[in-house]
């Protein structure tokens, strides 16, 4: 099987002088917690197993996989995204964040220390999800962004409602709920970079 | 999942030739919706072409006073965008409305208006759906239905269309702007989902192969105060049991003009239009509307 690399690949020219590939497979360059992995994927390859079975990351949780859960929730270029929706091939060029990558050289980040001292899990299958989309999100919230719960015309002030609303995309099926919005609450009080 | 090849593209006349080169060719942007059909077998494309690095993101002025949203920002930029929050509320607040943060970073404004209905049946292909495999019958007309259309529909299919986003578009009369291989052209939202009939695989009226590479909101939004409200199974996370998004222009007491569009309800966004002609030109109070106040 011969792998291609996406930018640079001309299998084929088709009629109309477009270059074509045809691969099923391709060779990307995965930029993961700084460091870059070349890697020979089938093209089906989720994000999500790129990072568990070729990087070794198994920090990020594969849960429902169909995007519902949040469970395998990661940074692209500082952003939350479900990783099990995302094609590694489409992620080739983006910054990508596991939890592996937040705070470092075992320190935490203050929403780790949080989610630790306020017991913002129990079983902790959703808690790798739950911490990066948490530190997403509340990028989002410095940034301005409003949410579903946010008075129009107004700007948001995060509590409690605007947590479990911003946070809904994460599932805990153990009902560590109240804790989670705590800890969340709690990082923000802190006012520290958390990313 | 079948196998599939995949490129990106930087050029919207690539993409096109891509596309129409090959029947099995899919566009891609965020993929959320693409993608988890694709694990469920219900689309099988033999190529993806990944649109998201093609100049078409962003918000900006359109010539008439109005604005111009790019097929590629993506859901949470549309709703953030201090415009959007000033001139279209509503807008801001459907994008909002729906899916979770994660989802709308990687969701598209193109691929919102594309996304597939959320029906059980549709997404199961072990079962009958005249949407994915025309003349199969429809699984949902005797089963579990309590989310399904009420307007619209036919015995062929009673599938809903699940954006939020195109619901508050319809309201404000939002028009989709397309590039095909022989040109460009545009759909007023209120056209672009077709009726059902017998048709149901017919989802958009779209020419084949064109990129949807716009929408465009006209300047005439009739307040600052549109607002969208959904009613969903829990709090956040669901898609509508049925929504609304409404935009009222009152001058001296009455209602100069008023759109009222819902969603969860039928195929497509449903402009409630008998109901905007009772409203306007009468009285703008809450004893307008029988059992209302």
């Amino acid at each position: 099987m011969a792998f291609h690399r996406l930018s640079t690949c001309a299998v084929a020219l088709g009629e109309k002088g477009v270059a074509l590939n045809e691969d099923t497979h391709s060779e990307i360059l995965l930029h993961v917690n700084g460091v870059k992995h070349c890697l020979s994927v089938d093209n089906r390859t989720t994000l999500l197993d790129a990072l568990r079975e070729r990087v070794g990351h198994t920090g990020t949780k594969k849960g429902c996989d169909h995007g519902q859960c949040g469970a395998c929730t990661v940074l692209c270029d500082g952003r939350r995204v479900v990783s099990c929706l995302m094609l590694a091939v489409a992620a080739e060029g983006a910054e990508v964040t596991t939890v592996e990558g937040l705070g470092g050289d075992g320190e935490l980040l203050p929403i780790q220390q949080e989610f630790v001292r306020l017991d913002g899990f129990q079983c902790g299958y959703c808690t790798s999800g739950q911490i990066c989309s948490a530190v997403g999100m509340l990028a989002e919230y410095a940034e301005g962004w409003p949410s579903a719960v946010t008075a129009p015309g107004s700007e948001p002030v995060l509590d409690a409602v605007e947590v479990r609303e911003r946070m809904s995309g994460n599932l805990c099926r153990c009902g560590a709920y109240p804790s989670i919005v705590r800890a969340v609450l709690e990082t923000a009080a802190r006012g520290e970079v958390t990313g | 999942m079948r196998e599939f090849a995949y490129q990106r593209v930087t050029q919207v006349r690539e993409a096109l030739t891509l596309v129409a080169e090959n029947d099995g060719s899919r566009y891609l942007a965020g993929g959320t919706n693409l993608v988890d059909l694709m694990k469920c077998g219900v689309e099988a494309p033999t190529r993806l072409v990944d649109v998201r690095s093609l100049p078409l993101g962003g918000v900006r002025e359109g010539a008439d006073g109005g604005l111009v949203i790019g097929a590629t920002t993506t859901n949470s930029d549309v709703a953030a965008h201090p415009e959007v929050r000033r001139r279209f509320p509503a807008l801001s607040q459907a994008v909002l409305a729906g899916a979770s943060g994660q989802l709308r970073n990687m969701a598209t404004v193109g691929g919102n208006l594309l996304q597939r209905t959320r029906c059980a049946y549709f997404a199961d292909p072990s079962q009958a759906c005249n949407k994915r495999v025309p003349g199969t019958g429809c699984s949902a007309v005797d089963g579990a239905h309590h989310n399904h259309a009420v307007f619209g529909w036919s015995r062929h299919c009673v599938a809903t269309h699940p954006s939020d986003m195109a619901v508050a578009l319809a309201a404000f009369d939002a028009v989709v702007h397309y590039e095909t291989l022989d040109g460009g052209g545009e759909i007023p939202l209120s056209e672009f989902y077709p009726p059902v009939g017998d048709t149901p695989q017919q989802e958009t009226v779209l020419p084949s192969g064109a990129l949807i590479t716009a929408v465009s909101l006209p300047k005439a939004a009739l307040s600052p105060w549109s607002r969208y409200r959904k009613v969903r199974d829990r709090a956040s996370y669901a898609f509508a049991n049925v929504s609304i998004a409404a935009d009222l222009g009152v001058h001296d007491g009455v209602v100069r003009d008023v759109r009222i569009a819902l969603g969860g309800v039928a195929s497509q966004p449903w402009r409630a239009r008998s109901a905007e002609a009772f409203l306007r030109g009468g009285p703008a109070s809450f004893g307008t509307v029988p059992g209302g106040g």
